[in-house]
């Protein structure tokens, strides 16, 4: 690039130096980029074959291997999903994952359409109690909730209630947060004119905060569905009976149990993931949104 | 809004609108958060705090043990600290992940950026390495288990040392490395978190900043150094300070790569939380280790209530 700083070609550097110049500065980039691509892909993509590979192959040879006699089998799903019971534990996660999902939604909505659009006493200090308890670790309700659910008799830790109401209460802080931020971006004209025009509180949410921030709700919706999902220390702690147990937790016995069965537990990996990355895939433009938002979390 | 309002008639309506009197919904909206919020996280809080003062051994709360909790912890348990050369321990290994993983994370999220912007495949190289962000940390602790496995016709790691005749090595098996390995994999799984959030920072850099600085002769190292890095330094600091909070919540991953070990080398502060309480049976003694992860979080806690203070108050 450097000698193309003399003055007949600065302005236009479109010579055909110039473009030789730029493409040989660029080829680095490229390797560099391409062994990016390959390290962040191999790994996940050789666990993948493994799930598909006979287990006598998976002991004999690398996964590699398959590029010279590629076999290819669905052993492993069947085994890890009836055997292994992971087609109930899939099932487990769905039960956590869709309540655990909604009712912080719901929640936290109401919560900041309160605080971004109805005035009360120490309504900023409530705010800034919201963005303090962001920062509270799932760690310090452990030993209170464990006790106090195990002491009332109400069976929460061995039906899905425990790990529901944990999961909302600890993603409140950051639903909060991120709705009311987005809440008091919409117009304020609208909102007082509908007041003016005796639309109460509850009529103004329904009617005009939650149809306009579909955005913001669905990235918030997407980021609480993963975080509950790919979730194991919470399910470990609050679901304590094996036949409420999720995914990530039944995957981790598995791990117990058959420590090097690789195909086997490459698709119990792969049947979590599945649902992640159809949401990651289909929903990129919330997905991304809502973690961008999720940087302060 | 107090200019569109006519006199006498309607006059009442808006003040009340405008927040004068109280209004029944505010219980109505605020109300369940506020019920989950302190019954689940404020009252916890602050009962985990006097717990840290009692033995709880196995749920019974009545042996007062005054700060035998916090002394034990801070100088009598190798597992959460040993102070030394080398130094050890859960807390130990936190500093190691805020030093190394945070660092490398944010530079090579960077480094990816500024690369991806220059090249036509952009939302591909991002994407491939986003995708980690979407993966359970369980997953990615399996994929990343069957990387690393010592045996060299199934670990591709040790099937590639092999062909420079390096190894077979079980990095995860050897208390020296564990922690490396383990933090190369949480670097693996936060780039993409990086790269996607630096790189709307750099777009946002002028073009004609960067050119003007070629045509100055500033080779591209020079550039990075000291016009992109300086000119993203607040999304950085937020970047790094979102890790450092993952590091002190990090849990998932250590728990299913290497439960701790090999012995209690790899162990982290969240890890010792869970393993105190739960399997031990200690509650008093987990309490007190989840109030330190909570103290730990406090400098980062203020930095936000000052950071939004302002933006409270406007509204």
């Amino acid at each position: 690039m450097t000698a193309l700083a003399d003055t007949t070609v600065r302005p236009q550097p479109r010579t055909l130096t110039a473009r030789l110049a730029r493409l040989a500065g660029r080829s680095p980039t490229h390797v560099i980029l391409g062994v990016i691509a390959l390290v962040w892909l191999v790994p996940s993509i050789g666990l993948l074959i493994t799930s598909f590979r006979p287990s006598a192959d998976m002991r004999a040879t690398g996964w590699w291997t398959v590029l010279v006699e590629p076999r290819f089998t669905l052993t492993n799903y069947d085994r890890v999903l009836e055997a292994e019971g992971m087609a109930q534990a899939f099932l487990n996660s769905v039960f956590i994952t869709v309540p655990a999902t909604i009712l912080p939604l719901l929640v936290a909505s109401m919560a900041a359409f309160a605080l971004a659009w109805v005035k009360f006493p120490f309504r900023d200090t409530t705010f800034l109690i919201i963005v303090a308890l962001l920062m509270v670790p799932v760690q310090v309700g452990f030993i209170p909730l464990v006790a106090g659910f195990r002491e009332s008799g109400t069976g929460l830790l061995t039906n899905y209630g425990a790990v529901w109401l944990a999961h909302t209460a600890y993603a409140l802080p950051f639903g909060i947060f991120l709705l009311r931020n987005f809440f008091i971006t919409l117009p304020k004209d609208l909102i007082e004119a509908a007041r003016i025009d005796g639309a109460s509180n509850v009529g103004i949410f329904r009617t005009i905060v939650v149809p306009l921030s579909v955005p913001a709700i669905a990235a918030y919706g997407i980021f609480q569905f993963l975080w509950v999902w790919n979730d194991l220390l919470m399910a470990l702690v609050y679901a304590q009976r094996n036949a409420i147990q999720p995914m990530t937790v039944k995957v981790t016995q598995l791990l117990g149990t058959y420590a090097t069965e690789w195909s086997l537990l490459a698709a119990g990996a792969f049947l979590i993931m599945v649902v992640p990355l159809v949401v990651f895939f289909s929903l990129q433009r919330y997905f991304v949104q809502g973690l961008l938002a999720g940087s302060v979390k | 809004m107090a200019v569109a309002t006519p006199p006498a008639a309607a006059a009442p309506q808006p003040r009340k609108a405008a927040g004068g009197a109280f209004s029944w919904s505010v219980p109505l909206f605020l109300g369940p958060a506020a019920l989950l919020l302190l019954g689940f996280l404020i009252v916890p809080t602050i009962y985990s705090l006097f717990l840290s003062f009692n033995r709880g051994r196995g749920g019974e709360f009545s042996n007062w043990v005054g700060f035998d909790n916090w002394v034990r912890l801070f100088t009598q348990d190798p597992d959460f600290l040993r102070l030394g050369f080398p130094p050890s321990g859960a807390l130990w290994n936190n500093i190691l992940w805020i030093v190394f993983y945070v660092s490398l994370t944010v530079f090579l999220g960077l480094l990816i950026a500024v690369m991806a912007t220059r090249v036509r495949y952009e939302a591909a190289i991002k994407a491939i390495v986003f995708v980690p962000q979407a993966i359970a940390a369980t997953s990615l602790a399996i994929i990343w288990r069957f990387v690393y496995s010592p045996d060299d016709e199934t670990g591709l790691l040790n099937a590639v040392l092999g062909i420079g005749n390096v190894g077979p090595l079980s990095l995860l098996g050897n208390p020296d490395t564990v922690n490396w390995a383990l933090i190369a994999v949480g670097i693996w799984g936060s780039v993409g978190f990086a790269t996607v959030i630096l790189s709307a920072a750099i777009k946002g850099i002028s073009t004609e900043v960067l050119e003007a600085s070629r045509v100055d002769g500033a080779t591209e190292t020079q550039i990075f150094w000291r016009i992109i890095v300086p000119m993203v330094s607040l999304p950085i600091s937020v970047v790094a300070v979102t890790l450092v909070v993952g590091v002190i919540k990090l849990f998932d991953l250590i728990f299913v790569m290497t439960d701790g070990g090999p012995g209690t080398a790899s162990r982290v502060i969240a890890f010792n939380m869970y393993q105190e309480a739960f399997p031990q049976g200690q509650f008093g003694y987990g309490a007190t280790i989840a109030i330190v992860m909570l103290l730990l979080l406090v400098p980062i806690m203020i930095f936000n209530i000052r950071r939004f203070r302002a933006t409270a108050v406007q509204q």
